[in-house]
Order: structure tokens, then C-alpha cells, then sequence
């Protein structure tokens, strides 16, 4: 095996940047963040019959549960191509008769896509710190950074899985029809799935371990992520808030994120096959 | 590993007792092939006889079963594979480049990862033709120039080894004329170039020597004229004249070749051994002037490869 070079994954990952820039994804991403996040901040209460902004912990909590439905979709239809889209247009056999080895070009691929995501969800909510910016107080704008930063991090994760199933597949189609399976396991499915057994084994479901489970679901370590002791936002978080307090430790927590980051990359180095 | 002699370290190009199974299918079955550097080198067979899993064999994409492959001296896989693989440029068949890249920014990418110096990606968008098209994105390229700026690709970084999967596909009958001169260029300068064609006429003026592959073997390799030598498939001899001088010139013809000529509506068709070609030449000459045109057709490459790869 040769050592890792830079210059061939910078290189990879400076062309999948820019070509995110040029066809301005990354710009219409962030405008998606900002336009959805300002809608949140001012009529999320309107169910509860108020409008207008009402507190940064209420607007963090109900863009929470945006960013869960949002980011995982995006960041799937961002990656499932990078692979199998290079396989289907013949210039993979191409890349892979260069001197750049396979880690490196996944790694390239990863970083160049990486980047674009962050990008955009930084600058996207980032605008709106701007623009909420009288309404922070030191305390809120730190709680703020913490949700920009696990936005990112979902992000990612879901871009390391959506990088798996493109070297997985085949043919384009089949990558895009996963990736939208996975998207409905993670975001929809797997808590109603948690819920369903806690409900009908009356509560007893794995017993202690139950909040471990959520683990396995980088959107509901997103969740738990974000959690605030507030009572009034703890019912936005659904089953989030049942994990214990050890668990909640953001360190923690941000390692379990940073493994389903890098997990599914080692799976995917691991099964790519020219 | 089979052992590896010093000639065949001198060769571009090395294969011993190379085999690729996958699974119960032999897609290649005991290859050996030499080489030499400078050579334009052929490589034809039907589709599945295992002509691309030798290319990508070549590459270092695929790792084969059984056998060593040695590119420019150099194994192409394992640690020193950076340094093998910058010996080499590759065209894959059909390669679909990226089209929100302009034709220079296509070649800066790739030379970024060949490591080829970026101020020579002007000159060779020229060489191949593309100079005025440097700067419009590749989605607005036609599929010659496709083509043409894949095979520039090939040419960054000053490759020892070129490998030619189907390379004048979509290209016009005079970028076809050029991309042959670049490549007599090229060989010149001690490139050597494998290529596949499914245009055997193409290949059969051009090539130094070919290889015929089927059922993951090599049939047979050698210049087109040894082929014919070897394959011994006949000659045809046609004559025009007049019906009324046939009957002599056959008789002629039959005395010295020992095959009867057929008679057609503008004179004689003859099938001899490509051995007896003087012998029609001397049964023709008393006939002079009456003989109103003689063509001789060689064995083409079309004829030998369907009767080596059947």
C-alpha cells in the first residue's frame, strides 16, 4: 500500500468544490436555510396563536426539527452521485489509472462535497445570526454556534453514508432510490419504530438500554445534540429527551457523531472496487 | 510470481502466464505477450474475449489471478505504483469527461493528479486540435472533440506507455489522419501504444503488430504480414480482359498455380497460394497489353481475425 499524498485528494476535493459553487448549489442551499429558518423564527408560534419572534431556545428547538428533515435529504442527494456517477460515464477506470489511490479519491470526493455542505449551512445560518443578532444574548448566540456546528455535523454523517451507497451501487438510479430509503430508515421511520416497542412491551423494551438505541441514528444524536433543560422546548425533542444525562454530554455525543462520519467512509474504502 | 528474465525487463511491456477467473469464468487464460518500447501494438477481439480485463490489468485496476505484468520495467501495483502509473496515459472507450469543466480546466485536473507541469495543457489542447476550444465548457463539445481532448489527457505528463481503448471513435476521417500522425510522432520519440479498434482496416495499414484475443487467449501476435503468412488464407488475383483471351489466360494460370480460375463478366478471379504471386505475374506477362488491368488482394485483417478467433 503507497502512503496517502495530499495533493491528489486536494485536488479531487477542490473540483468537487467548485463545481458545487459554479452551478450554485451551495448558494441555493443556504438561501433554503436562511428563508426556512427566519419563517420558523417568526411564526413558529403561530399554532399556539402568537407571531413574532419569541425565544432563541423556542426558534433553536423548531429549527431542530427543520434541519432533521432537511439535511440528511440534501446531503444524501449531494453524495449519492460520487461514485457510481464517475462508474457510469466511464471516467472512474480513468481516475482509478492515475497515481491516486482509491482511499484518496474517496477521500477527495468526501472533503470536496464536505465543504459545500458546510458551507452552505454555515453561511445559511449564519445569516440568520445575523439578522437575529439583537435578540441574542451571549448565552443564546453560544446555544446558536452548538446547533450551527451539529447541523454540520449531521450533515456530514449523512453525507459519509450517502458516499457508501454510492460506491454500493451499481447504476445511478438504484444509488438515488437508496439513498431515499435511507433517508426515510433515519428520518422517519427508525423512531417510530423505537416508539412503536416501547409502546407495546408497556414501556419495557430493552429497559435501560432503550436510549442507547437512539444511537444508532445520527439524526436522533442530532436531537440529543441540541436538547435544552427547558421544560417548555423538552416536548419538541421527542425521544430525545429521555436520554439520561451521561449520555447527553456534548463531547460524547459529538464522538458518536464523528463515528458515523467515519464509520460508513471506512465501509466504503473498504467495498470500492474498481 | 513467475520469474522475470532481463529481457523482459526492457520490454514496455511484459506478461507472464497472466490469468484473471472470476469466479468460474476464465476471462483471461495464460497470457504472454512482450512488447517492445516504440511499438504500435495492437489488440483486437470479438466483445467478452478479454480484451479489456487485460487493458485494465495493465493499468493496475484489476490485480490478476495468476501471472506477473510488468509496465515500463515496473510492477504497476503495489508501493511503487505513483511511479508506474506516471509512465503510462489511458483513454478509456466511451469516457464521458466532466461537462461544467472547460477543455483547459479538464486537462489542468488531470495533470494536477498526473503531476505534469499545468503550462503544458496550452500546447496540447493545440496538438490535438482544440486550441479555439480551450475556454467552452465540455458540455458544448461534439463527440470527436470529446475524443480528441480524452486523448489529450492521455498525452499529459510525456507517458512511456499509451493505452488506446477504441480511440478514434466519432473522430472524422481527417482528425482520424491526424491522431495517427501524433501518435507515429509519439512513437518516434520510443512511446509505446497499445490500442483496440473495432475498425480492423484502421488498424491492419497502421499497426507494427497486432495480437488476436479470444476466449481469454492469445490466438496469435505478429505483423499483419506474418499473420498472413502464418494464417495461410489465399490470394485473390483478378484480371480484366476480353472473354475472347479467358481461355488462354486460364490455362496459363492453372499451368502455373495449380488452382482453376473462375470466370467473371470482366475477365478471370483467381484463388492461389499467396506463394505462386510471380508465378501469376510470368503465366500473365506473354498476354501483354491484352491483360487491361491485374489486381492482387492480400488476405485483410478481417479475413484472418475471423479465421484465428472462430
Amino acid at each position: 500500500m503507497a502512503a496517502m499524498e495530499l495533493t491528489p485528494i486536494l485536488t479531487v476535493a477542490a473540483k468537487e468544490f467548485r463545481d458545487r459553487m459554479r452551478n450554485r448549489w451551495v448558494l441555493a442551499v443556504a438561501l433554503v436555510f436562511t428563508v426556512f429558518s427566519l419563517v420558523i423564527a417568526y411564526f413558529g408560534g403561530a399554532q399556539q396563536g402568537q407571531v413574532g419572534f419569541r425565544s432563541i431556545e423556542f426558534t433553536i428547538a423548531s429549527l431542530v426539527s427543520l434541519v432533521i428533515y432537511l439535511i440528511p435529504l440534501i446531503a444524501l442527494l449531494l453524495g449519492f452521485d460520487a461514485i457510481v456517477g464517475e462508474r457510469e460515464r466511464g471516467s472512474l477506470d480513468l481516475l482509478l489509472a492515475l497515481p491516486i489511490t482509491r482511499l484518496e479519491l474517496l477521500l477527495g470526493k468526501y472533503l470536496g462535497l464536505a465543504a459545500a455542505l458546510a458551507l452552505s449551512t454555515v453561511a445559511g445560518f449564519g445569516l440568520v445570526a445575523v439578522l437575529l443578532w439583537r435578540h441574542m444574548s451571549a448565552g443564546a448566540l453560544f446555544h446558536y454556534g452548538g446547533f450551527m456546528l451539529s447541523s454540520v455535523l449531521l450533515g456530514l454523517a449523512f453525507l459519509s453514508l450517502a458516499v457508501l451507497i454510492s460506491v454500493l451501487a451499481r447504476e445511478r438510479t438504484r444509488a438515488s432510490g437508496l439513498a431515499i430509503a435511507t433517508w426515510f430508515f433515519f428520518v422517519l421511520v427508525f423512531d417510530l419504530l423505537l416508539l412503536g416497542l416501547l409502546v407495546t412491551t408497556g414501556g419495557q423494551f430493552a429497559g435501560d438500554a432503550f436510549a442507547w438505541l437512539l444511537l444508532l441514528n445520527p439524526a436522533d444524536v442530532f436531537r440529543i445534540l441540541n436538547v435544552f433543560s427547558l421544560e417548555d422546548v423538552r416536548t419538541l425533542y421527542g425521544l430525545a429527551s429521555v436520554v439520561p444525562a451521561s449520555l447527553g454530554n456534548p463531547l460524547t455525543m459529538g464522538g458518536v457523531m464523528a463515528a458515523w462520519i467515519v464509520l460508513p467512509l471506512v465501509l466504503a474504502q473498504w467495498r470500492f472496487k474498481p | 510470481m513467475a520469474s522475470i528474465s532481463p529481457a523482459s525487463e526492457q520490454m514496455a511491456i511484459s506478461l507472464r502466464g497472466v490469468h484473471k477467473h472470476f469466479g468460474a469464468l476464465h476471462a483471461v487464460d495464460g497470457v504472454d505477450l512482450d512488447i517492445p518500447p516504440g511499438e504500435l501494438f495492437g489488440l483486437i477481439g470479438h466483445n467478452g474475449a478479454g480484451k479489456s480485463t487485460l487493458f485494465k490489468m495493465m493499468l493496475g485496476l484489476l490485480a490478476p489471478t495468476a501471472g506477473s505484468i510488468l509496465v515500463a520495467g515496473t510492477p504497476v501495483g503495489g508501493r511503487h505504483f505513483r511511479a508506474a502509473r506516471r509512465q503510462l496515459g489511458y483513454l478509456p472507450e466511451n469516457v464521458v469527461l466532466y461537462d461544467n469543466l472547460d477543455g483547459l480546466e479538464t486537462l489542468h485536473f488531470f495533470a494536477r493528479l498526473k503531476g505534469a507541469p499545468l503550462q503544458d495543457c496550452p500546447a496540447m489542447l493545440e496538438k490535438v486540435g482544440l486550441a479555439h476550444a480551450g475556454k467552452r465548457p465540455v458540455r458544448e463539445y461534439s463527440k470527436g472533440m470529446r475524443q480528441r481532448l480524452g486523448f489529450a489527457q492521455a498525452l499529459l505528463g510525456k507517458p512511456r506507455v499509451l493505452f488506446l481503448d477504441e480511440p478514434t471513435n466519432g473522430l472524422d476521417p481527417q482528425a482520424i489522419r491526424d491522431f495517427y500522425a501524433t501518435l507515429r510522432d509519439l512513437q518516434a520519440g520510443g512511446v509505446t501504444v497499445i490500442i483496440t479498434s473495432h475498425i480492423l482496416a484502421e488498424l491492419q495499414e497502421r499497426v507494427d503488430r497486432l495480437a488476436i484475443l479470444a476466449s481469454g487467449q492469445v490466438q496469435a501476435v505478429g505483423s499483419v504480414q506474418e499473420l498472413r503468412e502464418r494464417t495461410g488464407l489465399p490470394l485473390i488475383v483478378e484480371v480484366d480482359m476480353a472473354p475472347e483471351d479467358c481461355h488462354e489466360a486460364l490455362h496459363a494460370l492453372l499451368a502455373a498455380t495449380g488452382a482453376k480460375p473462375a470466370q467473371t463478366p470482366t475477365g478471370l478471379q483467381l484463388q492461389c497460394a499467396r506463394t505462386h504471386k510471380m508465378a501469376v505475374l510470368a503465366a500473365l506477362a506473354p498476354l501483354g497489353a491484352r491483360v487491361r488491368d491485374l489486381r492482387l488482394q492480400e488476405p485483410s485483417l478481417e479475413d484472418m481475425f475471423f479465421g484465428l478467433s472462430a
